[in-house]
């Protein structure tokens, strides 16, 4: 039925194709390089998937998201490394925990709208990692949290890197397939109409505050969800990485991709961790071609390569790539 | 049903609206008028929540809402449509219409990770529920187009069907005559008038005098914020205080001039009505 035009999942097909590739690949590709870059890719995907639920469909710049990325990531490190919890328990506690904090959050941030917003998370985001940094007895401060064990379930060791590349493939697949539902679900269809405008909404009697606040749990869990993978994986975190920097270099990802796409988190994380790898010899420089190329490309494509992807097969639903989200992304200053 | 008590609110220095006391009868088409910053849109912000007013009560069904939020409001059966014409234009007609109806589902995030059998059943509700209030407005042809590629009068009639999901008692609508032309204006008048056969409450907010002459069962008129007439169309359009807000020049230029073709033309039609009988009624008395 076209019922609803903006169905996050016409068919899984396409879906299933990319996750059996994914999932092969490793046995065709065997090296270890790769597999890190790869792994990487699919942890910061799971990141850009959770702030691509508040930009792309409520159409809300969340920049503590780093934040809450480093909580999901110090909770797994500090219990698996301090208190001895298994890594299996510590990561679905972090996730909990980033939902309950990106709810008290919200309680607050809501009151705010549009830049306003996106700046009072930035502070929150600023906030969260001084706070890391700071407080040496707990996060061991500037030295940082070192030798997070890798976890290991029924006799897998997930401190090899192709079995790692399986849990962070799972991880993933579950995010795209839970972040589909959501988008085709009532509840996901009201955070489109939230997006397209907050009055409009409320006539048609959206409880906007509320459906504000659901997608706030899920975009801070994700992003927990993603920290906790990324501690075990490194095995060292440092307050650095909680930082605005890496909220907006998921921003980034988000933007090349395509904001409020399906596709595009994952389409964007890949191609600019592939492209970073390959110019890494630039150095500092790489902003050079970054820079300009970002800005052809939010001139260009607002909607990023996903919606330049749907636009070129002619079935692009506005509604999942609209203006809106590009322009509020604009303001940010970014 | 709907009633208002000493309704006022305040924005700084300024009171749009002021100690407006009346009610709104079930089943008849209202039409409130007033010449430009007459309070009459900020009237319809205070009973839609938008607002809250800083005196005075609104009551609906003996329930007291003065207080309560937009979409508590629209759950209890007031809904409303903008003056400009608000419709989510990048979305198609059908989930327009579909939006209307989420004030009556209750499925959240949960439903939508874990797929229930809530999400689903309420999902082909709210598709069943648009569909019905596309057929309200004739839209159902169109249910799969874009909404901004509709014409003006489709948009408006999109957005009064986005109204109608919500199930509503009450319907208010704000100028939704504004930017049509005048054939298309007759045939939004039929589909209101279908409406308000159908049951349904209408409370309109309108510009254009020869519609709401012909619409209106009862015309409330605002000026400077307060209720200075109210009444059936002939009524209000012979009414002194009525005649002198519209011309005493508080209306912008095009508009007066339009009002006063109006009025002075309806007052004929009223007055020539009632001569006409009275002449007639006259030799045999």
């Amino acid at each position: 039925m076209t019922a609803a035009p903006a169905r996050a999942l016409p068919t899984g097909w396409p879906w299933l194709l990319v996750l059996l590739l994914a999932a092969l690949a490793p046995l065709l590709v065997r090296s270890g390089y790769v597999l890190d870059v790869a792994i990487n890719v699919m942890i910061f995907s799971i990141a850009a998937y959770g702030m691509n639920v508040m930009l792309g469909y409520a159409g809300l710049l969340p920049l503590a998201h780093a934040g809450f990325f480093g909580i999901g990531a110090y909770t797994v490190g500090l219990l698996t490394l301090k208190a001895g919890w298994s890594f299996w328990l510590a990561w679905p506690l972090g996730v909990a925990l980033c939902a309950v904090l990106g709810l008290l959050l919200g309680l607050v941030a809501f009151r705010t709208r549009d830049d306003v917003f996106a700046i009072f998370t930035l502070g929150v985001g600023v906030i969260i990692t001084q706070v890391i940094n700071k407080w040496d007895a707990l996060t061991g401060g500037n030295d940082g949290l070192n030798g997070i064990a890798a976890p290991k379930l029924l006799g897998i060791d997930f401190g090899k890197s192709l079995s790692f590349y399986y849990l962070a493939l799972l991880s993933l697949a579950l995010t795209i397939f839970l972040v589909a539902r959501v988008r085709s679900s009532l509840f996901g269809r009201s955070l489109i109409a939230v997006r397209g405008g907050e009055d409009l909404a409320r006539s048609a009697g959206i409880n906007v505050y509320t459906h504000k606040l659901r997608v706030m749990m899920l975009s801070t869990a994700l992003a927990g969800f993603a920290g906790g993978l990324y501690a075990v994986y490194i095995g060292f975190l440092g307050a650095a990485i909680t930082g605005p920097t890496t909220t907006f270099t998921i921003l980034l990802y988000l933007l090349v991709g395509g904001v409020g796409t399906l596709a595009g988190p994952l389409l964007g994380t890949l191609i600019i961790r592939v492209l970073q790898q390959s110019i890494q010899g630039l150095q500092d420089y790489q902003y050079i071609v970054f820079g300009p190329l970002l800005v052809l490309l939010v001139l260009f494509f607002p909607a990023g390569l996903a919606g330049l992807w749907e636009h070129l097969r002619g079935r692009r639903t506005a509604s999942l790539s609209g203006r809106k989200a590009g322009k509020g992304v604009q303001d940010a200053g970014v | 049903m709907l009633a208002f008590d000493n309704l006022g609110i305040r924005f700084g220095g300024n009171q749009a609206v002021q100690g407006v006391t009346g009610s709104v009868t079930p089943g008849i088409i209202t039409a409130i008028i007033g010449p430009n910053g007459a309070g009459k849109s900020t009237f319809f912000n205070l009973i839609s929540g938008f607002y809250k007013p800083t005196s005075g009560t609104i009551t609906f069904g003996g329930q007291d809402i003065t207080r309560l939020p937009t979409h508590e409001v629209v759950g209890l059966g007031i809904a409303r449509t903008f003056q400009t014409t608000t419709i989510y234009r990048e979305l198609s007609v059908l989930e327009n219409a579909v939006l209307g109806h989420r004030v009556r589902t209750r499925s959240g995030l949960w439903d939508a990770l874990l797929a229930t059998g809530r999400e689903r059943r309420e999902g082909r509700a709210s598709e069943e529920a648009a569909m019905q209030a596309l057929r309200r407005v004739g839209l159902e042809e169109q249910a799969h187009t874009l909404a901004g590629s509709l014409t003006q009068e489709a948009q408006k009639r999109v957005s009064i069907a986005l109204a109608l999901a919500t199930g509503p008692q009450v319907l208010l609508l704000d100028e939704p005559a504004a930017g049509i032309n005048p054939e298309e204006t007759v045939n939004l008048t039929r589909t209101i008038r279908e409406l308000a056969a159908g049951g349904l409450t209408v409370v309109l907010i309108e510009h254009k005098m020869s519609m709401v002459m012909k619409l209106a069962d009862h015309i409330m008129v605002l000026h400077h914020g307060q209720k200075i007439a109210e009444g059936s169309p002939g009524q209000v359009s012979r009414d002194p205080a009525v005649v002198e807000a519209y011309l005493g020049g508080h209306a912008a230029p095009h508009i007066q001039a339009e009002l006063k073709a109006d009025l002075i033309q309806n007052a004929k039609d009223v007055v020539s009505a009632t001569t006409t009988s009275a002449t007639g009624g006259t030799p045999h008395a």
